[in-house]
C-alpha cells in the first residue's frame, strides 16, 4: 500500500490523493502485468469449485445438481438472450429481475435514509436513546420474516409489502451501527469544534457526519446481506413478480436447471450490490483508510 | 487585554461546603496579560495549567473566579480568541484536505448569497495562514499524510486564519520531537513579530517557556496557584543557540526551574501576585 492510500489493483492511475511523504509507486512493465492479474486472481478458487462439480456431475449425472455448463444456458435462455434494444434481457427477465432489483434498492435506500438520519439522532441525543430504547430494542428483536403476515395485512400482496419487510429487516445494522458511529466522538475533536465555536450544522456536517459514516457504512453492509434474503422470503410469502416468485414456481414444477439458475441469479445480484457497495465506500472513505494507515 | 481573577475550580461535583471537595485543580488563580504579550504558563504535573486555559478558553466554566477579556467577562467561548491543542492529530479532522481543516472555523462567517465568493476568500485565508507557516504547497494534502511538525503547523494555521486577537496554546509542542519543537518555537517568535496577537502558551518545557516568553508565570503543585511572575529579560531577535548561550538565559532558566521544583521562594521584586510585577534585576 503507498503512502496515498490506494489499494492495489483497484484505482490505477492518478490515486483520489496527492502522493504523501515516503510515497511510492511500483513501476515498471513487469509490475503493472502482474497488478492486471490481481482482480483476476480472486476467482481461482470459484473457478476450480465450478470446474470440479462440471467434471463430477458429467461424470455421475444427478437431477439435484445439474451441470453449471446447463444452469448457465437455462440463464442465457431465461433472462439474457431478449433483443439488443431491451439490453438483451428477455421478458421474463424484465417481469422478474428489473421488480426485485427495484424492490431491493429502494428498501436500502428507506433503510439508509431513515436508519442514518434515526441513528445520528439517537447517537447524539441520550435523552432520545433512553426513551426510544425500550421500544428499538423489542422491534428489533422480531425476525423480519416473521413480520411478513403483519405486512401482507397492513399493504396487502404486492411491492409495498416487500419493501416494507426488507425496511423491516434491514433498517436495524444501520441505525444502530449510526448510533454508536455518532455516539463516541473523539473528545479532542469535540473540544476543537467548541473552542472554534463551530455552529451546530457545521458540526453536524463536519464532524458528527463524517464521524459516523465508518459505522454507517459497516451497518449498510449487513443490510445488503439480509436485503436479498428477505427479498426473496417476502416474494415466496404471495407475490406475483420477482425472482422469489419465479423460484417459486421453478420449484413447484421441479424443474431443478431452473432452480439453480435463479439461485445463481440471485448470488450475482448479491455479489453486484456488495460491489456497489464497495465502490461507494472506496470513494466516501478514502479518508478513513488513509488516516488509519497512518496510524491517526 | 486579558485579565484572570482568583480563578478556582476543581473537577468532580462537589459544592463547597457540601461535603468533601472533588479533584481540586486550580486555587485562586490571578493574573493580567497586556497585550501582544507573550506568556508563558509552566508548572509541575498537575498544577492545572490545561485546566487554566480552558477557563480561559470558556470551554470550562470555572468554580469561582472570573476571567475578563478586553472588558468582557467569559462565560462561554468568546470571540477573537483560536485554541492549539496539544493533541494535533485527533484535532485536525481527518476527512478533510489541510486548506479545509485551516479553512473549516471560517466557514461559519460565510453563507447566504455570498457562498461561492466566501469560498474562494476562505480558500486564500487558509492559503496566507499556511504560508505564515511554512506550509505553502501542502494545501490539498490530507493530515494524517503530513508529518506530527507539520500536522501541528496546519493546526497553527488554522487558529491563525480566524485573525485571534489573543492565541491560546496548550502544551502545543508536547508531542512532537525536540528539534522540531526548536522550529515551532522560532515560528511563534515569527508570528507573533508579524502579527499583533496575544499569546499564553502552557507548557511543561521551561527551557521553552523562557525562550519564548516575554513573562513566565509558574504555578504550584496542584491546587495550582500562581507561584512566581518572572519577566523575561532577554533581548530579540531569539536565537536557538545564542539566546541560550547567555548567562540570563541560564539563570533565568535556572530560578523557574528552581520555582517549578518547589526549591526556590520567590525572591523580592518577582512576587507572586496578580499582576506583573516590575522587571527584577534578574535572578
Amino acid at each position: 500500500m503507498n503512502g496515498a492510500g490506494v489499494t492495489l489493483g483497484s484505482r490505477r492511475g492518478r490515486g483520489r490523493f496527492p502522493r504523501g511523504p515516503g510515497a511510492s509507486s511500483p513501476s515498471g512493465p513487469g509490475r503493472s502485468s502482474w497488478r492486471r492479474l490481481v482482480p483476476l486472481r480472486r476467482w481461482v478458487v470459484l473457478a476450480v469449485v465450478v470446474g470440479i462439480w462440471e467434471l463430477w456431475t458429467e461424470a455421475r449425472p444427478s437431477s439435484f445438481f445439474p451441470p453449471p455448463s446447463q444452469i448457465a444456458v437455462r440463464m442465457y435462455h431465461l433472462w439474457f438472450s431478449g433483443p439488443a434494444a431491451h439490453l438483451f434481457l428477455t421478458h421474463d427477465a424484465i417481469a422478474n429481475i428489473l421488480p426485485s432489483l427495484g424492490r431491493v434498492l429502494a428498501a436500502l435506500a428507506i433503510s439508509a435514509a431513515a436508519g442514518g438520519a434515526l441513528g445520528l439522532v439517537l447517537g447524539r441525543s441520550a435523552a432520545a436513546a433512553r426513551v426510544l430504547d425500550p421500544l428499538l430494542q423489542f422491534a428489533r428483536a422480531l425476525p423480519a420474516v416473521t413480520m411478513v403476515p403483519v405486512f401482507i395485512a397492513i399493504f396487502r400482496i404486492g411491492t409495498q409489502m416487500e419493501v416494507a419487510t426488507i425496511v423491516f429487516g434491514t433498517i436495524w445494522p444501520v441505525l444502530l451501527n449510526t448510533a454508536d458511529g455518532a455516539r463516541f466522538l473523539d473528545p479532542v475533536q469535540v473540544e476543537t469544534a467548541r473552542a472554534f465555536r463551530l455552529p451546530a450544522g457545521l458540526r453536524l456536517v463536519r464532524l458528527i457526519i463524517p464521524a459516523a459514516l465508518p459505522k454507517f457504512f459497516a451497518g449498510l453492509r449487513l443490510a445488503i446481506a439480509l436485503a436479498l434474503i428477505l427479498m426473496v422470503f417476502a416474494e415466496l410469502a404471495g407475490s406475483s413478480s420477482g425472482l422469489g416468485y419465479e423460484m417459486n414456481n421453478a420449484q413447484s414444477s421441479f424443474d431443478m436447471t431452473w432452480v439453480w439458475a435463479t439461485l445463481v441469479l440471485i448470488a450475482i445480484l448479491g455479489n453486484l450490490l456488495n460491489a456497489l457497495e464497495q465502490g461507494v465506500e472506496h470513494r466516501v472513505l478514502a479518508w478513513h483508510r488513509g488516516a488509519r494507515q497512518h496510524g491517526n | 487585554m486579558l485579565e484572570i481573577k482568583d480563578l478556582t475550580h476543581w473537577y468532580g461535583e462537589r459544592e463547597p461546603g457540601h461535603g468533601p471537595p472533588g479533584q481540586p485543580a486550580l486555587d485562586g488563580v490571578s493574573l493580567r496579560v497586556a497585550d501582544g504579550e507573550l506568556v508563558s504558563i509552566v508548572g509541575p504535573s498537575g498544577c492545572g495549567k490545561s485546566t487554566l486555559l480552558r477557563c480561559v478558553a470558556g470551554l470550562i466554566t470555572p468554580a469561582s473566579g472570573a476571567v475578563v477579556l478586553d472588558g468582557a467577562p467569559v462565560d462561554r467561548v468568546p470571540d477573537g480568541l483560536a485554541v492549539v491543542f496539544q493533541d494535533y492529530s485527533r484535532s485536525l479532522l481527518p476527512w478533510l484536505s489541510v486548506q479545509d481543516n485551516v479553512g473549516l472555523p471560517l466557514r461559519k462567517r460565510s453563507g447566504g448569497r455570498a457562498g461561492r465568493m466566501a469560498r474562494a476568500e476562505r480558500r486564500e485565508v487558509a492559503a496566507r495562514a499556511l504560508e505564515t507557516v511554512g506550509l505553502a504547497g501542502a494545501g490539498t494534502r490530507y493530515p494524517w499524510q503530513l508529518s506530527g511538525g507539520m500536522q501541528q503547523r496546519v493546526a497553527i494555521a488554522r487558529a491563525l486564519a480566524c485573525d485571534p486577537a489573543l492565541l491560546l496554546m496548550d502544551e502545543p509542542f508536547g508531542s512532537v520531537d525536540a528539534q522540531t519543537r526548536e522550529d515551532l518555537e522560532d515560528l511563534i517568535l515569527a508570528v507573533r513579530r508579524q502579527r499583533d496577537i496575544t499569546i499564553l502558551l502552557v507548557t511543561h518545557d521551561i527551557d521553552e517557556s523562557v525562550y519564548v516568553g516575554d513573562r513566565v508565570v509558574v504555578l504550584t503543585r496542584g491546587p495550582g496557584r500562581v507561584r512566581a511572575d518572572l519577566p523575561v529579560d532577554l533581548p530579540a531577535p531569539r536565537d536557538q543557540i545564542s539566546t541560550r548561550e547567555l548567562p540570563a538565559f541560564v539563570h533565568l532558566r535556572a530560578s523557574v526551574g528552581r520555582l517549578v521544583r518547589g526549591q526556590e521562594a520567590p525572591a523580592a521584586g518577582k512576587a507572586a501576585g496578580p499582576a506583573a510585577g516590575p522587571p527584577g534585576a534578574g535572578s
